[in-house]
């Protein structure tokens, strides 16, 4: 218990000491906003699809988390080459705890980070359809969050350097968001071989579930997206924390 | 021979990384109390003997015992009884000189008071008490070094491994270093193991030392012994003429290609 909660701490204090990272990182979702937002919103409104701000400000959360918390998973590979992880892999705690720590810990900032933007949004004129709602649209960051983190933890175990990183970033993680229908509805007219694509995406549910809490927007309903996006949360999870008890330094 | 006497105790050690044998059937001891010196060019097979004895890597063959524990099978009582200072940094950068051993109490499951009491002994024996709330990335090499040893130290081990604990650092620091090693060998009796690739400094404090090539243990004894074998004036001729004047290549690893590509990322560590 101990260790989860201090390799939790360890994760928050260095989230917050590093004030270039947190600012860094916001300025994507904040060009998506406007640039998306802004520029597309007339388009989308005239083809009679609402008010895309509405639609795309989960998207944006969706995306500024998934960003932070496979970042803070890739981090292993820092701790791996720059020594720290040694530190608590000679120390006599089980590996899974150490897991379990890190990806809670890279999970919660992952999810601040998601609530920076919310706030940015709410200055940008997006508006929750419901403060009812907002709870289980933490549940789902959380999940979201949880899901990437572990996902990055898992690369970053069987990486030996961060060269094959910019290649994860360019075929996994922009298609994993692009192909998710956090930016364009995932209805009819759209080709069914992206919807397919999407349905196959995990990020999907996640995305679906959490406009649906905040702006009232469902494609596949409340209750597929908790249950796929738990599933897969849970199977990373296992992944993770198998991979990440074999590392060997 | 009584078993023990010996703190650690290598019988036939092998491991093997595909068709590489990287430590080939070895076998040594270390007495309790004893300041013992693992001397090898570079991939004699110093790293992955320490590993094997530190838990993070499983031998192919052969037994270890350290304290009388098994580190394959008795990972966590191998784990409590050692303290270690890496041939890299462990420390974490972006935590203070203090969080970064209170992070270890709490690893290694030290209670709360007792903690304080020894992070305040610690610090001030490595003279950082002054610097406990700094960043450890202000740090010098040498500062980081010192609070490596005080963090190694904090939970009681009865062995302290050293792996080129003074790589990199000027003549002043690394004889602070070797006062501090020795001194806490001769109040607490700790075991001392290290590796170094400065001969001087294991002629001057290692009471037992051992020599690896190529895997294999090629001499052991007191330094005085060996160069007595060997009719060399130092360690360092000794040394030489135990394993040769042939440059010894070692491969890139990751860590390698990080430290050149690392100004890339921001430098963020």
């Amino acid at each position: 218990m101990n260790t989860i909660y201090i390799l939790w701490l360890r994760q928050l204090k260095r989230y917050f000491r590093s004030k270039s990272r947190i600012i860094g990182s916001l300025g994507q979702p904040l060009l998506f906003l406007v640039a998306l937002g802004f520029g597309l919103g007339p388009v989308f409104q005239q083809a009679g699809a609402g008010n895309y701000l509405q639609f795309l400000v989960p998207g944006v959360i969706a995306m500024s988390i998934i960003f932070t918390a496979l970042f803070s998973g890739v981090e292993v590979i820092w701790d791996k080459q720059f020594g720290f992880l040694k530190e608590t892999l000679v120390a006599p705690v089980s590996r899974l705890h150490i897991m379990i720590g890190r990806t809670l810990g890279g999970a919660t900032v992952a999810v601040i980070q998601g609530l920076i933007v919310l706030t940015l949004a709410l200055l940008t004129g997006f508006r929750p359809v419901s403060l009812n709602l907002l709870p289980l649209a933490f549940v789902f960051m959380f999940l979201i969050a949880l899901l990437f983190t572990a996902l990055g933890t898992a690369i970053a175990s069987v990486l030996e350097d961060m060269q094959g990183f910019q290649l994860i970033m360019n075929f996994l993680v922009m298609p994993l968001f692009f192909l998710s229908g956090a930016i364009f509805p995932l209805q009819k007219g759209v080709p069914s071989l992206l919807l397919s694509v999407a349905s196959l995406d995990p990020l999907s549910y996640g995305v679906d579930g959490l406009r649906d809490t905040l702006s009232g927007i469902s494609h596949f309903g409340l209750h597929v997206d908790f249950l796929v996006l738990s599933l897969i949360t849970a199977l990373l999870l296992v992944i993770g924390s198998y991979v990440f008890s074999k590392i060997q330094i | 021979m009584k078993k023990n006497e010996y703190i650690i105790l290598v019988e036939h050690l092998t491991k093997k990384f595909g068709n590489l044998t990287a430590v080939d059937d070895i076998s040594f001891n270390v007495k309790k109390a004893e300041i013992f010196a693992f001397l090898g060019p570079n991939g004699a097979g110093k790293s992955t003997t320490i590993k094997m004895l530190t838990t993070l890597l499983t031998p192919n063959s052969g037994t270890i015992l350290i304290d009388g524990h098994n580190p394959v099978t008795e990972q966590d009582a191998v784990r409590h009884s050692f303290g270690i200072v890496f041939q890299d940094a462990s420390l974490d950068d972006e935590l203070t000189a203090l969080e970064n051993l209170q992070f270890h109490g709490i690893l290694y499951n030290i209670p709360a008071d007792v903690r304080r009491t020894r992070i305040e002994e610690l610090l001030k024996f490595v003279e950082l008490w002054d610097r406990r709330n700094n960043l450890v990335k202000t740090f010098s090499g040498g500062m980081k070094r010192r609070l490596e040893i005080a963090r190694g130290l904090l939970h009681h081990p009865k062995i302290f491994f050293l792996d080129e604990p003074t790589l990199g650092l000027d003549p002043q620091t690394r004889n602070h270093i070797w006062s501090y090693i020795q001194n806490l060998n001769s109040r607490e009796n700790i075991t001392v193991f290290f590796t170094t690739h400065y001969m001087e400094e294991a002629d001057k404090v290692a009471g037992q030392v051992a020599v690896i090539d190529h895997g294999k243990i090629v001499a052991r004894g007191t330094p005085g012994a060996l160069k007595k074998k060997t009719k060399s004036a130092s360690l360092e001729d000794a040394f030489l003429s135990l394993t040769g004047h042939e440059i010894r290549e070692e491969e890139a690893t990751g860590r390698d290609h990080m430290r050149m590509g690392h100004g890339m990322w921001g430098g963020r560590r």
